[in-house]
């Protein structure tokens, strides 16, 4: 079966505007593929890499070498992003629109029909926990309701890859766990999803493979379970170890 | 190019949310409203003075709308990140930038309207032998005009880091355009190299918003404009647009967005 993402020797580069500087390598032959129906995580340290690649996956970044597919189809092609759903990294979403607005606004990107913008921006409301807050303007929301309202987004046009870059990133726990939850439901609907996320023992739940990353290279990837059992140490550990993380001796 | 019309319900939904029009609405509503009933010097004409007060306010409400409205789309996209749950939908660059200026001209627009009946009302208070073929004339032109100066604040909004420097800058300009427009071939003629070539190039460069200024026509109750340089001016100002968010898009599509 073909695989949903599939990366082959994928190099970013990014040149400086100040001249004289080197040229970064922010993403270094990185290649993985990620199947239907399953949860995948994307680890590293900040500035590991996995930003960048999930750039490249979105159109935003061209890969300086190496290419990617998103269902078969090479990223810089925009169709190859009709069937994804994507939550950035803290964002806030037009603060004079409703959520309902809002949904609707993306809705119409699709072009989904009216009755089954209707459908969907109820379910999704309803999957989020927003709907006693659908006529509300976002500015009202709190953090974990724009975190919530960002997940109904990437969820309008019923996706079948999500593409979630750090989810819970800046949430209290009961926001964490929430989006946990949301996470285990679209897995449990068969849908895959592809997060990166520093909440390792989030990942270690909800994720059925992992990758780590360090300094643009892909260091290990594999089930999570055979992770553990190879290597006699949870994910945390695992992690640690292979970014070269030396704990301070007293 | 599915994203243009919902992206530019956006912002006219923006645009009636916020309180810029208001505000500029009640405030010339208020002065030409206590301009008109006054009557200095007891003079024949006062309905003249009334109208032009009133549309020199119109034009700055609507320069400030427009400029405003304009400059801070693409920044507002960026700061709020808000561009990237876009272009991970199939949007293009392109889209955005004809779904942001589609609606920012479509606002602009409507604001003319009401601007315009407002106009409209309280001059045929005061001069009940009012044209409204004209005023329907000097409003096309006027948001035309407006068009050109919402696709140059958007080029400015990709080349310059903040709105309001872009602001700022195409503030200037179009102030700068609609007062001496007119007159730069004559001021550069009275220069030496290369201040002649520079002021040429200006006046041959820039969009001449002066020439979408029909007020006077309006005040003076002048005959309506022959439809051949009426649709001139229009086909101009499309020319302008054109090339104003052609340059847009070019900047845009390759600006790195993190």
């Amino acid at each position: 079966m073909e695989p949903l993402v599939k990366i082959e020797s994928l190099i970013v580069e990014y040149r400086s505007k100040e001249r004289g500087q080197p040229v970064k390598r922010a993403v270094d032959g990185l290649s993985l593929d990620v199947q239907a129906g399953e949860v995948f995580g994307f680890l590293g340290p900040n500035g590991a890499g996995k930003t960048s690649t999930m750039n490249v996956l979105l159109g935003f970044v061209n890969a300086t070498a190496g290419n990617a597919f998103l269902f078969g189809v090479n990223v810089r092609e925009p169709i190859a992003r009709q069937r994804i759903g994507y939550l950035p990294e803290l964002t806030y979403y037009y603060k004079f629109l409703t959520a309902e607005e809002l949904l609707r606004f993306y809705g119409k990107i699709f072009r989904i029909p009216r009755a089954e913008a209707d459908r969907r921006i109820d379910a999704v409301l309803k999957l989020v926990e927003l709907e006693p807050s659908r006529h509300r303007l976002i500015k009202t929301y709190s953090k974990g309701m724009q975190q919530r309202v960002g997940l109904a987004q990437a969820l309008i046009n019923n996706p079948d890859l999500l593409i979630l870059d750090e989810p819970t990133s800046g949430l209290d726990p009961i926001g964490r766990m929430k989006v946990r939850e949301i996470i285990q439901r679209l897995k449990n609907e068969g849908k895959t999803v592809f997060f990166s996320s520093h909440e390792l023992g989030e990942v270690e739940t909800v994720c059925d493979r992992v990758a780590i990353l360090n300094q643009g290279k892909l260091q290990v990837a594999g089930r999570v379970s055979d992770l553990i059992a190879q290597h006699q140490m949870n994910l945390e550990q695992l992690f640690l170890k292979i970014i070269g993380y030396q704990p301070a001796t007293n | 190019m599915n994203a243009v019309g919902p992206l530019a319900c956006v912002v006219i939904k923006e645009l009636y949310r916020r309180k810029d029009f208001y505000v500029l609405f009640v405030l010339t509503a208020l002065i030409s409203v206590l301009m008109g009933g006054m009557n200095f010097f007891n003079t024949q004409n006062i309905a003249r003075y009334i109208k032009e007060i009133c549309l020199a306010l119109i034009w700055i409400s609507s320069l400030v709308i427009a400029i405003g409205t304009a400059a801070r789309q693409l920044p507002a996209e960026r700061e709020s990140r808000t561009i990237f749950p876009l272009l991970a939908k199939p949007v293009t660059r392109a889209d955005v930038i004809a779904g942001k200026f589609t609606g920012c001209w479509l606002a602009c627009g409507l604001c003319l309207v009401v601007f315009y009946v407002l106009f409209g009302v309280l001059s045929a208070a005061r001069s009940p032998e009012l044209n409204w073929l004209q005023i329907a004339q000097a409003l096309v032109l006027h948001w035309f005009m407006l068009g050109m100066l919402v696709a140059m604040t958007l080029l400015g909004s990709v080349v310059f880091a903040a709105p309001s420097s872009n602001g700022t800058i195409c503030l200037i300009v179009t102030a700068g355009m609609l007062l001496l427009g007119r007159h730069l071939n004559k001021v550069a003629l009275q220069l030496t190299e290369p201040g002649q070539s520079i002021v040429y190039a200006v006046y041959f460069v820039l969009p001449h918003f002066e020439l979408f200024d029909v007020r006077d026509m309006v005040v003076h109750s002048a005959p309506l404009i022959a439809a051949g340089p009426f649709l001139l001016a229009l086909v101009y100002a499309g020319v302008y647009v054109a090339v104003f968010l052609l340059g847009a898009w070019l900047v845009f599509r390759r600006q790195m967005l993190n």
